[in-house]
């Protein structure tokens, strides 16, 4: 199977990159990450606040299914269309601090584009919690799954 | 063995990194693998310790000698565990992709 995500995270280090390559042209690529509507959309989160351009500020919320909110924000610091956002990113109520997120959009062909996203973080231990979260979550629903069935053969 | 103690923890220690790459293609007594080291002979027996502790070394008895080897299996799953992270973002790209390419038609 072809990967088109690339993480690139060398141990030791408090910033990871992730690149991809889209079969989008560049414009389309950029709106998806500055249109309000569409965020909420591929997020699966609703977007409170999106004021898109430099000292700006975002505001997102997602519920999970127990109907927890969690909250998201951010300040924008610089802002060139079709080419590069950066901007902060907080997770609230984590101790995952706050990171340092640099996009940088580029065209490859007319109908195909590249994002590559450096993320920097406050620590290597706060980036290596990160990078563990989905993995940890794979663990527990494993964890709940083996639960289930031992449920079942009761 | 302790449970806190975690694999990702074990390579986090550079000494460990560097012990892992040295019996990476041979097997090692402990002996051999300290006179690698400038570290006090006991702090490296506590760093294979850790690692065997953890499953990333294996011990094998060899007459006197106990030879340590890495085991590959533990070994693949430290390097797997940045797969789900991977696949998390690679999920959300595919999901922008096919958001937008309606988008495209109009």
């Amino acid at each position: 199977m072809e990967r088109k995500t690339k993480i690139n995270a060398e141990t030791g280090k408090q910033e990871l990159v992730i690149t991809r390559e889209f079969d989008l042209p560049l414009d389309l690529l950029f709106r998806a990450y500055i249109d309000p509507e569409i965020i909420e959309q591929w997020m699966g989160t609703k977007v409170l606040k999106f004021d898109c351009k430099k000292h700006g500020s975002y505001q997102l919320e997602t519920t999970d299914p127990k109907g927890n909110k969690h909250g998201f924000n951010g300040v924008i610091h610089e802002f060139v269309p079709e080419k590069k956002i950066s901007r902060t990113f907080e997770m609230e109520n984590t101790p995952f601090g706050i990171q340092l997120e640099i996009y940088e959009f580029e065209p490859l062909t007319d109908e195909t584009s590249k994002l590559t996203m450096h993320v920097i973080y406050e620590s290597v231990e706060q980036r290596d919690q990160v990078l563990k979260l989905p993995f940890a979550q794979g663990i527990n629903m494993a964890h709940n799954r083996i639960e289930e069935v031992v449920r079942q053969l009761k | 063995m302790n449970l806190r103690r975690d694999v990702f923890q074990a390579i986090a220690d550079p000494t460990r990194r560097a012990i892992l790459l040295l019996v990476a293609t041979q097997s090692m007594t402990a002996g051999a693998i300290a006179s690698n080291f400038d570290t006090a002979r006991p702090t490296v027996s506590k760093h294979l310790q850790i690692l065997t502790e953890c499953e990333l070394l294996e011990q094998t008895q060899n007459g006197r000698e106990i030879y340590y080897h890495i085991n590959a299996n533990k070994m693949k799953e430290v390097a797997d565990f940045i797969e789900p992270f991977r696949q998390m973002w690679d999920d959300r790209f595919n999901k922008i992709e096919t958001i937008m390419k309606k988008y495209k038609s109009k």
